[in-house]
């Protein structure tokens, strides 16, 4: 066991031997245990709020359409419903918008450029977001009441998503809002993993004779799909727990209709403007306890989706390659 | 040959390791040391005692301008905290014992009282609720019943130009636009206080539909009277619900509602006062249950609907707080409330808030003599 090392017959510093081995280890372990035990707590005692609203509800609190306090009924449906709404309009928005940012930041930036505008899009991925949100109501909800959605109803009006009165707070202009949050997260991943392609894949493609934007197709993208996967699964998580800057924008009304120009809810939207009613024993605590718990099994849902997605994909690619 | 790179190491790395030890053990010491020292009270010689409460945005103006003024009035020595956070969370909040005292414009129900026993309801001021507008072009005054207002927040009511809107109001030009209504998303007493009125002042509002969070079936939510506020004031052709002092200190205009007596009142500090005055209500005692009490459609001629009193929710007993209330917070708390419904109402007007009336005085006064801190009553 070597404590304190002495080289040539000089003091040479302290160094762990077997003891510390095992001390480390054993505080690694516990902190890592500690972490998993705390997630268990977590959701034990959600689990035993949430079993009142459970056990008077039942399986049909998934499709309950009703939200009334005063009747003391309660269904996830509608919130459940925006959710997916304006996590699918973020991605539709953001993730092309992020994969061109990701593309022009590995592939075809300049030094110069690249570097401080890489610097920036990273910025944007720490504004808070209820920063994000005094934004979208003094800038983006007028901006969309008075020009962006009456232009949008003006081409395509026809179609029933884009009916309705335009009034700037309602699932649409959440939707970008989202979208607009989660461009960094996609992007600076999506651009880390394309930086991962080695250079050999676009020199060999660029070899072949193919084009620029072929080399990026065929050599850097199809390499670096599990990554990109991965980033806009990230973006997705951050879209469907998204709460202040989702409560200003989205109109906060319990409904499910068809146009995107009319206000709804999301789930992390309702649970942030409610949670504050309710005694202890409050019907309606347990029923925001069960929605949050619906939240995190459509995360965990949408997580093990995309592990297995990238699974096959890196298992596909290591076919291919 | 390994003891070569590692000299080079040390040496470039300058501070010794055991120098290292030495200083972090010397840094932890001192924070031990300190931490140890904040939780024995060394430093709490002058601690200002800071008053936590928590609950309606519909006095939050009022309460603001009392806790400014309560800290020079005090020289420092207490503080009040007040978070506007809804009606419905300043209950939640008295009633998990978290905060020392709560704001509601909705008294509590029975649940409420059950769930919270030993809560004094203690009327600190009087406000109106307003239904406020954004009609590019039209000002203040636009003349309005319970009916329409109940059928506009039903949805039933689509348009500007309505029909029974037009008819109130000959010689006003209204545009052929949607109604965009806006409510409250949060529990709000100022929500209760609307629903009640419009049950009471239509045939169409139903029951159901009366409460501090209803299901809303029309119209996009704000939070909090700022929100709906500000949301008006920003987008044309919205109605909502509004607190009188936001609507005047953000120049907002208002309509005229109908009052049981046949006028159209323009909600202002004196036509809150003569509902108040009119009223006349036999108020229960401070710790009686207060369901159902309420202003709206008091009598006299120049009363306004709309006007509603807001409470102050303080426990009788004040020991059932914990640990976090002593005698001197206890004490600070009983001497705030009743500076805030005596000397305080004299910030009341410049605020748009109606002083109140010696009767109310009174029977505030008899709740906070009752008030005690381990049986001993606090307010001499």
């Amino acid at each position: 066991m070597h404590r304190f090392r002495f080289v040539r017959g000089r003091y040479r510093g302290f160094e762990p031997g077997a003891l510390g081995d095992t001390l480390f280890q054993g505080l690694a372990s516990l902190v890592a245990l500690g972490v998993v035990a705390l997630l268990g707590v977590i959701a034990a005692v959600l689990l035993v709020v949430a079993s009142r609203s459970v056990g008077i509800f039942g399986v049909g609190f998934l499709g309950g359409a009703t939200w009334d306090s005063v009747a003391n009924v309660y269904g996830a449906a509608p919130f459940i419903y925006g959710t997916l709404v304006t996590s699918a309009l973020a991605l539709l928005f953001g993730v092309p918008i992020s994969l061109g940012v990701a593309i022009f930041l590995s592939e075809l930036a300049p030094a110069k450029i690249r570097i401080p505008l890489t610097y920036v899009v990273e910025l944007l991925a720490a504004v808070p977001s209820v920063v994000y949100g005094l934004w979208g109501i003094y800038v983006l909800a007028p901006a969309m009441a008075a020009s962006i959605e009456p232009a949008i109803q003006g081409v395509l009006g026809f179609l029933p998503i884009f009916q309705g009165a335009t009034r700037g707070a309602d699932k649409f202009a959440a939707g970008v809002i989202l979208a607009i949050m989660i461009i960094p997260t996609i992007s600076s991943v999506s651009r880390e993993a394309l930086r991962a392609v080695p250079q050999s894949q676009r020199e060999a493609a660029l070899s072949l004779g193919a084009t620029r934007w072929e080399t990026t197709r065929i050599a850097v993208l199809r390499y670096a799909w599990a990554g990109i996967f991965g980033a806009i699964i990230l973006g997705l998580g951050r879209a469907v727990g998204e709460t202040m800057a989702v409560t200003m924008m989205i109109g906060n009304s319990n409904t499910i209709t068809l146009s995107l120009f009319d206000p709804g809810q999301t789930i992390a939207s309702l649970i942030a403007n409610n949670f504050g009613e309710g005694g202890p024993v409050d019907l309606q605590k347990s029923a925001l306890i069960e929605l949050g718990l619906v939240l995190m099994l459509m995360s965990l849902v949408i997580n093990v989706f995309a592990r297995l997605m990238v699974a096959r994909v890196i298992r596909r690619g290591e076919g291919m390659g | 040959m390994s003891a070569e790179p590692e000299e080079i190491v040390r040496r470039k790395s300058g501070v010794g390791r055991r120098t290292m030890f030495i200083a972090v053990g010397a840094i932890a010491v001192v924070a031990i040391v300190l931490v140890y020292g904040a939780f024995a009270g060394w430093f709490s010689s002058s601690q200002p005692i800071t008053l936590v409460g928590a609950g309606a945005t519909f006095p939050d103006p009022l309460i603001r301008k009392w806790s400014s003024v309560y800290v020079s009035k005090t020289n420092g020595t207490v503080r009040v905290n007040y978070q506007a956070l809804g009606s419905g969370a300043g209950i939640s909040q008295i009633t998990a014992k978290t905060v020392d005292f709560a704001g509601t414009d909705a008294p509590l129900n029975a649940t409420e009282r059950t769930n919270a026993p030993g809560l004094l309801h203690i009327p600190e001021t009087i406000g109106a609720v307003t239904a406020a507008y954004n009609l590019p072009g039209i000002p203040s005054g636009l003349n309005l019943t319970g009916q329409i207002l109940a059928d506009i927040f039903l949805g039933t009511i689509t348009n500007w130009d309505n029909a029974s809107i037009a008819a109130l109001n000959p010689g006003v030009s209204l545009p052929s636009t949607s109604i965009s209504v806006v409510h409250r998303s949060d529990g709000s007493g100022t929500s209760f206080v609307w629903t009640s009125y419009l049950h009471l002042a239509s045939t169409t509002w139903p029951t159901s539909l009366v409460g501090k969070n209803p299901n809303w079936p029309a119209g996009i939510g704000k939070q909090g009277n700022a929100g709906v506020a500000g949301y008006v004031r920003q987008t044309a052709n919205t109605i909502g619900y509004v607190e009188l002092a936001y609507t005047v200190q953000n120049s907002m205009t208002v309509a005229k509602v109908r009052n049981p007596a046949g006028n159209f009142i323009l909600p202002t500090l004196n036509t809150t006062r003569d509902a108040a005055a009119g009223a006349s209500p036999t108020l229960p005692a401070s710790n009686a249950s207060w369901t159902g009490v309420s202003i709206l459609n008091a009598p006299g001629a120049t009363s306004y609907p709309i006007s509603s009193l807001t409470y102050l929710l303080v426990y009788q007993e004040l020991n059932v707080l914990g640990p976090s209330m002593t005698k001197a917070r206890a004490q600070a708390l009983v001497d705030f409330v009743w500076w805030a419904v005596h000397e305080g109402q004299a910030y009341s007007e410049a605020l748009v808030y109606v002083p109140l009336p010696d009767p109310v005085k009174n029977l505030n006064e008899q709740g906070l003599r009752n008030v005690t801190f381990n049986g001993q009553t606090l307010h001499t």
